[in-house]
């Protein structure tokens, strides 16, 4: 007995005078693609040294539909239920950024209940898309209430969706030229109702969160981006902006009335994992603000251009009176919108970031090419640089404090 | 808009071979491919287009020439302008573009994107690999050439291909997206059930070479 004593005793004592001796290898670990902190079908393939990861390299694609190849198929209304699977928890703003980039090529304009509606739709997912990261960087970080409170949440704008487009999920609302149809009769005192008591709720979840000991441990100065940074990356969203780089095209290039609106755009100031969580917070009450207002100031009117009706869709009522409207709808179903020929860009202020859409059109009814430029995908081109000499605890973190989703990265 | 034909003009002074490229909505210019990464460098230190929102590439079709062009999307968190920036790649068999890794690290990705499904090789670029297909992937997707019902390749994972011997197949594509064209052609022809019937329930797939 007295022998195993000194035997262990030894041990600990070489072990704790001597650790540099011991010979050690870099590990490679497959994170993903079906762990619960990468969010979705991401994989790092991580190389660690002990639990300090020494390089990462994010491996895309496992949900890579060929969105843009499909697009160059079909007629771009058909297009929209694509527009739903991008950012999947914010179909709706999604919708609004291509309806947008098609109208540009068209030259419609759209009367201003439509952008209005729209506003309303974009904001109301961004609380949404936001909720959820808020929820899931919660869990990631150890903090499960957060996210069943937000579910709850979700719900409720869930239902809100439902009874405005007919879906929960995949809205597919708007149409080239406009949406798909009215604002339901007392919906919008619903939106304000929501807005009523879903700020006290916001404000008790970030309770939970912003001088949480634990939260705050996790995320304060971890995964810290610079503004320099944050730009020659390319990110844009709440992790541009909780890196102190000031853009929001909904301020800087307004679009579908955005103008008009009273709002603050939050800005961090280190560009932590913690700074990209305070952003999301505020940016919610924000958007609370510009629903309000939408809903305040909602004009009356058309909710659809009139002059998109030659170009996709004619009134249903006069097709099936009317001999003219019945061969334009005809043409327009067989052989596509006759758009002009073109290069248009245009980018929308997304929850997740600049959703951009770039079409070359050469005339007809198909988009000759259709690139997608996803949020996600660059935000996530930053992970190896600020994976790099971080715990592979503190990836889990910096993974929810970017808040990405797959089906937009992926396309 | 008056600012952005300044930036032209201040260009086209440093890079006469510049022109104004036509465009629906941003200014856009076109610049001879070799002279791109230096006009893109001018365009971020000297005239604020600091922010590199994409990198991408058309294919004109197979029979076109140049065949492929190269676009690069700038915007400047200053003064919120955009501008577009394209290029006419060369070779049309194997089209070449010079890397703007060292400009804007964001371009990476980007790149590789564009080398991935449009088969564009980026000279100089640190790690030009597939990002969104598989490594070993034959084909180049977004290319005119590519049918959009797919062609049947070699599973990712050769080990299990060669015990399973299956292929990646994608889905057929009846029932897909419905365009019909006009003219003097029968009706099956005119409107048929998918654009791209190359694969269907009843015609069989063409496999890989």
């Amino acid at each position: 007995m007295a022998t195993e004593h000194v035997f262990s005793d030894s041990a600990a004592k070489v072990a704790s005078a001597a650790p540099a001796e011991f010979e050690t290898e870099k590990m490679s670990v497959a994170m993903g693609p079906s762990h619960p902190s990468t969010h979705g079908v991401l994989r790092l393939q991580l190389e660690l040294d002990g639990e300090t990861v020494t390089h990462c390299d994010p491996v895309l694609g496992y949900l890579h539909r060929g969105d843009e190849k499909i697009a160059e198929n079909m007629t771009y209304n058909q297009f929209v239920p694509y527009t739903d699977r991008l950012d999947y928890l914010a179909p709706l703003a999604n919708n609004v950024a291509y309806a947008i980039a098609v109208e540009k090529l068209a030259n419609l304009k759209v009367p201003p209940r439509c952008e209005a509606i729209r506003v309303i739709c974009c904001e109301l997912a961004r609380i949404s898309s936001h909720l959820l990261g808020l929820g899931a960087f919660a869990m990631d970080t150890g903090a499960w209430t957060v996210f069943m409170y937000q579910f709850t949440e979700r719900e409720k704008l869930y239902k809100l969706f439902e009874e405005l487009t007919g879906a929960r999920f995949t809205t597919s609302y708007t149409r080239i030229g406009g949406i798909s149809r009215d604002m339901p009769a007392g919906w919008s005192d619903r939106v304000l109702a929501f807005c009523d008591q879903f700020l006290p709720i916001l404000d008790e979840m970030l309770e939970m969160l912003t001088r949480n000991k634990i939260f705050m441990d996790r995320t304060v100065g971890v995964g810290i981006i610079t503004k320099a940074d944050a730009i020659a990356y390319g990110l844009t969203g709440p992790n541009a902006r909780g890196s102190g780089v000031t853009v929001d095209l909904r301020k800087d290039r307004p679009y579908s009335g955005y103008e008009q609106y009273e709002f603050d755009v939050p800005v961090g100031v280190t560009g932590d994992s913690y700074d990209r969580y305070l952003c999301r917070g505020e940016e919610m009450k924000q958007s609370v603000r510009i629903v309000r207002q939408a809903v305040k100031n909602m004009p009356s009117g058309a909710w659809f251009a009139e002059d998109a009706r030659k170009i996709f869709a004619p009134r249903k009522d006069k097709v099936l009176t009317s001999m003219e409207e019945l061969i334009n709808n005809f043409m327009i179903v067989t052989e596509g919108p006759q758009m002009p020929a073109g290069e248009v860009y245009f980018e929308a202020e997304n929850p997740k970031g600049a959703l951009g859409f770039f079409i070359i059109s050469k005339g007809g009814g198909v988009p000759y090419r259709m690139k997608i430029r996803s949020p996600s995908f660059c935000n996530l081109s930053i992970l190896p640089k600020v994976c790099q000499n971080n715990l592979l605890s503190d990836v889990v973190a910096i993974l929810g404090s970017l808040d990405f989703v797959m089906g937009e990265c992926d396309r | 808009m008056t600012a952005s034909a300044d930036v032209t003009a201040a260009l086209q002074g440093k890079f006469p071979q510049i022109a104004p490229r036509a465009s629906g909505d941003h200014p856009a210019i076109n610049v001879p491919l070799a002279e791109a990464p230096a006009v893109l460098k001018s365009l971020r230190d000297e005239h604020g287009f600091d922010f590199l929102v994409d990198v991408t590439a058309a294919d004109w079709g197979v029979d076109a020439s140049p065949r492929f062009t190269v676009f690069w999307h700038l915007f400047s968190t200053k003064s919120s302008a955009y501008l577009r920036v394209a290029a006419d790649c060369t070779s049309d068999a194997e089209p070449v573009a010079p890397t703007v890794c060292d400009l804007w690290p964001a371009a990476n990705w980007h790149e590789r994107e564009t080398y991935d499904l449009l088969g564009i090789i980026f000279s100089k670029h640190p790690d030009l690999r597939r990002i969104l297909m598989w490594d070993g992937y034959p084909y180049h997707p977004l290319r005119k050439d590519f049918p959009l019902a797919g062609i049947d390749t070699p599973l990712p994972d050769l080990e299990v291909g060669e015990i399973t011997k299956a292929t990646a197949k994608p889905a057929p594509m009846m029932g897909g997206p419905f365009v019909a064209s006009s003219g003097e052609m029968n009706l099956t022809d005119a409107e048929p059930s998918a654009k791209d019937e190359s694969w269907t329930e009843r015609r069989v797939k063409p496999a890989s070479e």
